[in-house]
């Protein structure tokens, strides 16, 4: 029972100066499935969406869509949408400032003159038809993200769509949300809409899609039905290999830190940010803050960097006391922090693969001895090789680099300095399933050379495997601390959810 | 990779900035020797002292720049690390060339006067600087609208220094400054440029300057959680800029051996900011090349001797140099950019054998 294509892609191809993102890729979308677009970072996933949206102009290949006999070209998102495809980005690209019916209806109008009661009567019918809880007159800042996110599918597919793309849409929901935006993703396919599912999270995939296509390095792995593919195949297929690690890696070495000497400690540290709370780190340890959203985990671990300022506290390193106020200090004790946000506290997005590497320790090393050419050129090239930088030479700017990738050049740039302690907050956040093991396994490796590590992640499963004691936040307070056999995902939850002790 | 190398674009990334200014000088040259190809012709003629020195259009152009490219070198700090530009350095440069004068007029010029003079109004312009650099950096106040300030006040303080008057300062000294050196014959001001290029590099060359600076302009939180000090690395470019200001303040007052506060160096502040634009810098900071403000400062001089050449009057001078700057502005602009590689690449994908298989359309 073959659904009718709605969508045909055939040996498209696209490159860019120094690198071919995609090469003979096949795509096929048929009417009221949920297709799911897979692949690591770097895959070619983003460039075939720009490719099916106009952003980016195919150097190769053909596109066919159902009512039209020839192959079309798109040349712009305008033209894409005129043909009935419709995007949702990752980042709410709305007006919040407007009301709902307006941000539907914007930039659509014919003529000079808006109806307003018209339009307002129309985004009522639509809302309620999609089952959104919101009101035309509402300001759409005054909504939730789940249902801006819903207001902009509204918007998009009120325009006769045929195919719908979400770009990353459940990235910023809670599960409750992505629940409601599943349920609203089911009905426009009973409507017969295409839609494609570009996403990060394999749980997610498996819960609403029909059918997997697979893209590794810009080549189409294949297309599969969801029921024939198991999940460990699916990573497996995304990372090119069998699946080795991943499940393997898990603390085989004992917990027993007795006699370990304590390198960091904090009492009463607190900043503008979080409120006191006492903490220390042993020498060789991993461990780790969880909590929800918001508990306070990583305002926390920004406190013990000087990243926030810092409004009291003692600090004591190596027994010593010292004082920790601003980055700068944390960094010349020995401290490294890779923040929360890449892109925002990350990257200097401009400067190339090679400033970025350098920039923590050459700041410690002084203003006025900068790193001979060739010294910068030698510790990038080290650390380019050492984590398996996928760049196209060191002179690259950072931002012309996968997420993953752009995650390793901070975290080679802090392994440069030869930090004591290393602070990672969401090390992991947003970048592909390979690069994730191979992050989790770099920690392991350097705690097992002494280095002690700080570890935050969203994902529970990755911080259960990677750390040895777990320091559970709820409200801004440090609720409980799990070791040994605590370290369950079920202890982990009751503690979150309230087992204050 | 390997296929992609051939369309790589034609210029290495690193180097394609300095298209622009480099496409509006070579431009402008080709104008200058069809029209009369004896323009850059250079030749030896003795001056006022009978010293023999260079002369010719290229030598003027060379040496009237130096204000313009020496303000241009410290607005590139500036922009890039404060996304903003400073349009006071007219004003400044009008401040620091009174306080010059003043040293001057207080006694027989020396030696050791000027020299004096110089250092003297060097730190007022470098406080000057600070205080707007503070306002930028401490108080985060758009650096449009912090240099306003000064470029309201600015001429009404350098008119306060010298008590309203206009003096005039003569002396061999300033004359060397100004125009040559006796036994040089190259103009003074351009191996002060020289000099100013040479301090410029080396301070790259043995600091950070350049990375914190464009660390900052790029991302300043991020700057911030590496240990730079992005207040103090702002404040440090305006304090440079201001010195450049006394530099510049300084040569024009012996170039024409007297201070007027209300003229001197009059507007130059746009022609800086055009020169790092034109030099392709991006207004909005961060990454920066000094040498393209320098190229984009001598093609607008050029630019200006190029039309008084032409016997264009000097008040419609203003308008020509505009409809060239235009020009010059779009050519740089992302548009035309992208248009400019994507026609390369098709040429150079037809110089290559057609390949086999289905065709691009």
């Amino acid at each position: 029972m073959e659904k009718e294509v709605v969508l045909t892609m055939r040996g498209i191809c696209k490159s860019f100066p120094n690198v071919k993102a995609l090469s003979n890729v096949d795509f096929t979308l048929r009417k009221g499935e949920i297709h799911a677009l897979m692949g690591e970072n770097g895959a070619g996933k983003s460039t075939l969406i720009k490719v099916l949206t106009g952003v980016y102009t195919k150097d190769e290949g053909e596109i066919r869509i159902d009512g039209i006999r020839d192959a079309i070209s798109i040349r712009s998102p305008q033209e894409a949408q005129n043909y009935g495809i419709s995007t949702v980005y990752q980042e709410i690209t709305l007006c919040s400032n407007l009301t709902v019916a307006e941000n539907m209806y914007i930039g659509r109008g014919t003529g000079a003159t808006v109806k307003w009661r018209e339009m307002e009567k129309q985004a009522g019918k639509l809302l309620d038809s999609l089952g959104i809880p919101a009101r035309p007159k509402q300001q759409l800042g005054s909504c939730s993200l789940a249902v801006q996110q819903m207001v902009a599918i509204a918007r998009a597919v009120d325009t006769d769509c045929k195919v719908l793309i979400l770009d990353e849409p459940t990235s910023s929901l809670d599960d409750k949300e992505v629940g409601m935006l599943f349920s609203l993703m089911r009905d426009l396919k009973e409507r017969g809409v295409g839609i494609i599912f570009v996403t990060h999270f394999l749980e997610q995939v498996y819960e609403v899609s029909d059918r997997i296509t697979v893209l590794r390095n810009g080549e189409l792995v294949g297309e599969y039905e969801v029921e024939n593919l198991p999940q460990v195949e699916l990573v497996a297929k995304m990372m090119g290999k069998e699946l080795e690690g991943l499940a393997v890696i898990k603390k085989d070495r004992q917990t027993d830190r007795s006699d370990a000497e304590v390198l960091y400690e904090a009492q009463d540290l607190s900043s503008t940010q979080s409120r006191p709370f006492d903490f220390h780190i042993d020498k060789g340890e991993v461990n780790g803050f969880t909590g929800l959203l918001g508990s306070g985990r990583s305002e926390s671990v920004r406190a013990i960097f000087g990243a926030d300022r810092v409004t009291g506290g003692k600090v004591k390193m190596n027994g010593k006391s010292v004082k920790i106020t601003k980055p700068i200090q944390a960094m010349k004790q020995g401290i490294g922090y890779l923040p929360e946000n890449r892109r925002q506290d990350g990257i200097i997005a401009d400067l190339s693969v090679r400033d970025n590497i350098i920039l923590a320790l050459q700041v410690m090393k002084g203003f006025f001895h900068p790193f001979s050419k060739a010294q910068a050129e030698a510790f990038a090239d080290e650390y380019i090789k050492a984590l398996d930088i996928k760049t196209a030479s060191s002179d690259t700017p950072i931002k012309s680099l996968s997420g993953g990738n752009q995650q390793k050049v901070i975290l080679a740039r802090w392994l440069l300095t030869h930090p004591q302690y290393l602070i990672l907050d969401e090390p992991t956040r947003g970048i592909d399933v390979g690069t994730k093991t191979e992050i989790q396994k770099l920690v392991l490796k350097l705690a097992e050379e002494g280095m002690s590590v700080t570890f935050i992640s969203s994902e529970i499963e990755e911080m259960l495997r990677t750390c040895s004691r777990l320091i559970v936040m709820r409200d801004r307070k440090i609720v409980g601390e799990l070791t040994g056999d605590d370290l369950t995902q079920d202890h982990v939850m009751i503690t979150i959810a309230g087992g204050e002790k | 990779m390997e296929k992609a190398k051939s369309k790589r674009s034609f210029v290495p990334a690193n180097y394609s900035q300095l298209l622009i200014p480099l496409i509006a000088i070579f431009l402008l040259v080709i104008f200058n020797l069809i029209r009369d190809p004896g323009f850059f012709s250079i030749g030896i003629a003795a001056n006022n002292n009978g010293y023999p020195v260079l002369q010719g259009n290229l030598v003027s152009i060379l040496n009237g720049a130096s204000e313009l490219v020496i303000l241009s070198m410290g607005m590139t700090l500036v922009t890039a690390a404060s996304g903003g530009q400073d349009i006071s350095v007219g004003a400044l440069a009008a401040i620091a060339g009174s306080v010059f004068v003043k040293v001057l007029k207080s006694g027989a010029i020396t030696g050791w006067s000027v020299i004096g003079g110089f250092i003297l109004c060097c730190i007022v312009a470098m406080i000057f600087g600070a205080f707007n650099g503070t306002l930028v950096a401490n108080f985060r106040i758009q650096p449009m609208i912090a240099t306003l300030i000064l470029f309201t006040c600015g001429r009404s303080v350098a008119y306060w220094i010298n008590g309203g008057a206009t003096p005039t300062v003569e002396s061999p000294i300033i004359t060397a400054i100004g125009s040559f050196i006796p036994g040089i014959p190259i103009p003074t001001p351009i191996l002060i440029v020289i000099v100013t290029g040479i301090i410029f590099a080396l301070i790259f060359r043995f600091t950070n300057l350049g990375l914190y600076v464009q660390t900052v302009g790029i991302n300043q939180g991020a700057a911030r959680l590496n240990g730079i000090n992005s207040v103090w690395i702002k404040l440090l470019a305006f304090i440079i800029l201001g010195a450049c200001c006394s530099i510049a303040g300084m040569i024009n007052v012996c170039r024409l051996s007297l201070i007027n506060h209300e003229t001197i160096l009059i507007n130059i502040e746009m022609d800086a900011i055009l020169a790092v634009a034109i030099g392709g810098n991006s207004l909005g900071g961060g990454k920066f090349r000094m040498v393209g403000s320098v190229l984009g400062a001598y093609a607008i001089q050029m630019l200006t001797i190029t039309l008084y050449a032409m016997k264009v009057p000097s008040t419609d001078v203003k308008a020509y140099k505009a409809i060239v700057i235009i020009i010059l502005v779009v050519l740089g602009s992302p548009v035309v950019k992208e248009a400019l590689s994507r026609f390369w690449n098709r040429l150079s994908r037809n110089r290559q054998p057609v390949r086999a298989g289905k065709g691009a359309e």
